[in-house]
Formats: structure tokens, C-alpha cells, sequence
């Protein structure tokens, strides 16, 4: 799906890791060759309130910084879903978590169990947003598997490398089993 | 993914920056949305022999930038909108004993603490009249991350040329993005003048022929008075109203003789353009987006982008004016460049502002708008 200028949004609450895995896509893509610039919005608060991170991701220079008509949108919580269900571009994707109600919306909606892979299986809640980096990775193939799993290793705290990998390798998994 | 091409935020832009433009000293007071500027330069100062020193105020950040410079220090500092208010007055000092040094607004939302988080471009007024006094300041706004690197070594540069303040005004959104960023090493580096006399007759006011008077450090055998109080030549108070008209005159000539150097501009599609958007900062990106969806819909649209805000690029506007039937200032705020803008242009053409206050970047949509209403 790889267009001229590809938008995503991460959007959830603070402390879920989606600014992280909002720099790891984006540095992914910069690895693949391409420009990518990422931001953030996110109130006064250490943790809890509304948090989101925006990647532009295009092959020609970006202009304007931010996301206005996303093809992709990652929704962890219900506030995230209902705030940006209705303003995609007209192929988007909203991948939810299983933990998120659905909304209506006229676009595509992909529900996957991210944050209980992270807590469940790879026993570390933590790592959703690795977990959901493989999500959006396997699915939009915005970026290069090699690309986000060098990004991945290069942003991720020294030790949990092992970790994050197999939270990256899980969420692809989530995707497989989707067919 | 080559060793100078990173891809980082413009707030660690700038700290790389200035260590290729040789800073050894920060001290401030952590604020959003500048913090992670203190915070990389905590780590990275220290790595190469700098000192970094987290103070209890940014009244007391502005002064030691003040101390470190005077004592042969390449000096900087970061903040956002309260803190600059409260550096205000030693910025005054660092005009009057004429100390180098650079001080980064990553501007947000205001008045007083406002939102926090949120960008804002509501102190370019600030920045040139904050302190008081008549006076010349170079502020200089960066658009892009590769600007944020690129540009902090030019204020570094201007600083040490001109024994100057200078003010980088960034925003929240260029602070806090990230882009790919070429660390070039490539681009000249300035230091100041040291003086060629022997010491006993040192004259730390004396200008050379550039207006710019040669600076010992403290510590050197070149014994000298840095005063905030008006001063001649020998840098002891003066109160003569002869000294006084020149020394305010040189401390504004050395600064507004050298425009053609100081100011720095971009322009997009401007040739032929019929259409000038005037920007700068966060802003400027997306009024470049909008440049090229009207030039899409055969609009001879241009944008001038102003890398330099301060001393005005009056030239270049009148230059642009003269070919353009009207133009257009995006600003996060409720209209700063555009009175300038309109200073310069003389009503020979209309100037329209678009401007927003919410905390939320302008979009090129929004500026389309307001030219679809007027053209």
C-alpha cells in the first residue's frame, strides 16, 4: 500500500509506548530509503490522558508535518477509537485492540488482542506497542520487516532486545492468523 | 545508515549543533517543551570537557551564561515561554556587557503557563523587545529539524561576530518531531575576536572597524569591567549623554550594518509568484504544502520563508511585494510578522493574515481557505 505520502496515528493513553512506536516506524523508514517525520501530542500528565504519535511517511520531502487523512489508525482505547474513527483516507485501516469496544465507522476496522499478547504471551504488558509496531508492519507493509527490526533493536532499552523481538515476531503472528 | 545521518528530534538537533559550533556551557532550568534539550546536553557536555549546570531559575540560567561567556565560553541555554519571561532582564545584560551567548525559546501556548504541551509562535514580539531599552537582537526560527542543526550554528557564528544575544526561536512542533538530519561538518565555524594589544591597554568597549569591540576572558591576563550601567571604552561607568547616543548607536549598528549577512530567507516557487505567503517556524511547513497544492491548481502561488525574523528581512519582502498582487501571513498567533509584513509593503498591496491560538498547528487547508476567500 505503499502511496506517494502515507499517514499513521497511534493514539491511546500515555504510558502505552506509542510515541516509541511511533519512532520506530518512522526510523524504519528512513532505514528503507525513505523520509519519515514523526510527532506527538500529549497533555501535562506522566501517564494516563489521551496520548497519540503521528508518522509521515512519503519518498518525496514532507512538507507539512502531520497527519490530516491517516490510512492507518491504531486505537488502544475507546477515548482513541471514538476521538479519530470518522477522519481516514478513503482506503484506511483502524486496528483496534480486543479490549477496545467497536464503533461504527465507515472504514475497515481490524480487531486483535494486542495488549493481551504483550501481557499474556510474551508476559510483559509493556511491549504492546512492539507487539502492535508487528501489527501494522505485517499488515500495511508500510516498512520493511529487516527496517523495524533494526529500528526496534536501536530504540529499545539494552536487555530487552530478546523481548521486544519476540513481541515484534508476535504480532506479526496475530496478522498470519487473520487468513 | 551513515555515520553523520541521524534521524533525531529538533530539540536534539540543536544540542548537536551546538556542540559542532564548540559550546562548553549550558546552564538552565528544564521546562516543556525544551527539556530534552537540557537533557541531552546533561549527557553530552560533560562527555567532551563542557560543564552543564541545572540551575534553580532561568534568572539565575541567564546570568551564568553571562559569567560562562565572559570567561571564554561558548554559552547556550534553552527554555519556553515562562522561563524567557524570566531571562528577560539579563538578556538586557548580555546586550549592554555585550557577551555571546545563545538562548533557545521552544516556544508553546501562552500567556503565563498556558498549555503546557501545546505550540505556540506568540513571542516573536518578545524576542526582539522583551528587555527593555532601545537595543538590536538577532532571532533566528527553524522549520525543520536538518534547520534546527544548521541554523544553531549560525547563531553561534552570529554570536561570536557580533558580541551578541542571540534568540532561537524554535516551536513545540519543530522541537518535538523528528526527521532525518545530515550532521554536516562542513559549515564554517565562528570565534570571537581576541584582542591584539597587550593587556594594559586593553580597551574592552573600544569596536574595531566592524563595530564589534575584540574579548579577553575572564581569568586571562586582560583585566577588565563587564557593567550593566552605561560604560565607555574602558567598560567604568559613563553617564555622558555624548557616550550614552554612541554607545547605544554602536550596540544597534553593529548588528543592523551587517542585515545582508544576519538575514537568512528561503524561497519556494517564488519567481513568478503572484500569491507570497510569508512563514516561518511550523507554520512555514505548511504553508510550503500549500504552495504546491495551488501551484497543482495553476495558482502562481510562492513562499517566502523567514529563517531570520529579527533584524526584519525588510528587503526581501519589498522585493516580493513589488511582483505579488497580494500576500498572506500564516502565524500561530494572532498576527506578530504581519505587522511587520504590512510596515514593509505600505499598503501597496493587501496582506492577510491567517492565524490560530488553540495550540494546534495551522494546516495547509486553513490556508488555502483564507486565500480561496480573497483571491
Amino acid at each position: 500500500m505503499m502511496e506517494e505520502r502515507v499517514e499513521i496515528r497511534l493514539s491511546g493513553s500515555g504510558g502505552q509506548g506509542l510515541i516509541l512506536a511511533g519512532i520506530i516506524l518512522a526510523e524504519a523508514a528512513i532505514l528503507d530509503g525513505k523520509n519519515a517525520v514523526q510527532s506527538q501530542s500529549y497533555g501535562p500528565e506522566a501517564r494516563g490522558g489521551a496520548s497519540r504519535a503521528e508518522v509521515v511517511i512519503s519518498n518525496d520531502e514532507i512538507d507539512y508535518p502531520k497527519v490530516t487523512k491517516p490510512q492507518v489508525i491504531l486505537a488502544l482505547t475507546n477515548e482513541a477509537l471514538n476521538k479519530f474513527k470518522d477522519n481516514l483516507a478513503p482506503d484506511g485501516i483502524i486496528i483496534i485492540d480486543s479490549s477496545v469496544k467497536k464503533a461504527d465507522t465507515p472504514y475497515k476496522i481490524v480487531q486483535l488482542p494486542i495488549i493481551e499478547t504483550a501481557r499474556d504471551r510474551i508476559g510483559r504488558s509493556m511491549v504492546a506497542n512492539i507487539v502492535a509496531v508487528g501489527v501494522i508492519t505485517a499488515l500495511t507493509k508500510v516498512v520493511s520487516r529487516e527496517a523495524v527490526e533494526r529500528a526496534i533493536l536501536k530504540r529499545v532499552p539494552k536487555g530487552t532486545e530478546e523481548l521486544n523481538k519476540k513481541a515484534l515476531y508476535a504480532g506479526y503472528e496475530l496478522v498470519n492468523q487473520l487468513t | 545508515m551513515h555515520d553523520r545521518i541521524k534521524f533525531l528530534q529538533g530539540n536534539e538537533a540543536c544540542v548537536e549543533g551546538a556542540l559542532t559550533a564548540g559550546a562548553s556551557f549550558y546552564a538552565g532550568y528544564p521546562i516543556t517543551p525544551s527539556s530534552e534539550i537540557a537533557e541531552l546536553a546533561s549527557i553530552r557536555l560533560p562527555a567532551v570537557g563542557g560543564v552543564f549546570i541545572q540551575m534553580e531559575d532561568e534568572i539565575a540560567s541567564m546570568a551564568a551564561l553571562v559569567g560562562a561567556s565572559m570567561a571564554g565560553a561558548k554559552a547556550f541555554t534553552a527554555t519556553s515561554g515562562p522561563g524567557f519571561s524570566l531571562m528577560q532582564e539579563n538578556i538586557g545584560l548580555a546586550i549592554m556587557t555585550e557577551a555571546p551567548c545563545v538562548i533557545i525559546n521552544v516556544q508553546r501556548s501562552g500567556p503565563s503557563t498556558g498549555l503546557a504541551t501545546k505550540p505556540a509562535q506568540a513571542d516573536v514580539m518578545q524576542a526582539r523587545w522583551g528587555t527593555h531599552g532601545d537595543h538590536a537582537i538577532i532571532v533566528l526560527s527553524p522549520a525543520s529539524v536538518q534547520e534546527c542543526y544548521e541554523l544553531m550554528i549560525q547563531a553561534f557564528n552570529f554570536a561570536e561576530e557580533f558580541r551578541t544575544p542571540v534568540i532561537f526561536l524554535s516551536d513545540e512542533i519543530v522541537g518535538h518531531m523528528r526527521e532525518k538530519v545530515i550532521l554536516r561538518d562542513d559549515i564554517p565555524i565562528v570565534n570571537r575576536k581576541f584582542p591584539k594589544v597587550d593587556p594594559p591597554e586593553y580597551r574592552p568597549y573600544q569596536p574595531g572597524e566592524d563595530g564589534v569591540p575584540p574579548l579577553a576572558y575572564f581569568g586571562s591576563d586582560y583585566i577588565f569591567h563587564a557593567s550593566s550601567s552605561m560604560h565607555d571604552e574602558t567598560g567604568y561607568p559613563n553617564n555622558v549623554p555624548d557616550n550614552a547616543e554612541k554607545v547605544i548607536k554602536r550596540l544597534y549598528k553593529k548588528i543592523y550594518d551587517h542585515r545582508d549577512e544576519i538575514i537568512i530567507t528561503k524561497e519556494y516557487e517564488t519567481e513568478d509568484a503572484e500569491i507570497i505567503l510569508v512563514s516561518f517556524g511550523a507554520s512555514a511547513r505548511s504553508a510550503r504544502e500549500a504552495v504546491y497544492i495551488l501551484r497543482e491548481s495553476g495558482y502562481k502561488a510562492g513562499l517566502l520563508q523567514l529563517n531570520t525574523l529579527w533584524p526584519f528581512p525588510d528587503e526581501k519582502v519589498r522585493q516580493l511585494a513589488d511582483r505579488a498582487k497580494f500576500m498572506v501571513v500564516p502565524e500561530m498567533n494572532l498576527g506578530q510578522i504581519i505587522s511587520e509584513v504590512k510596515r514593509v509593503v505600505e499598503a501597496r498591496i493587501p496582506v492577510y493574515g491567517v492565524n490560530k491560538v488553540n495550540g494546534e498547528i495551522i494546516t495547509p487547508y486553513e490556508i488555502l481557505g483564507k486565500i480561496k476567500e480573497v483571491f
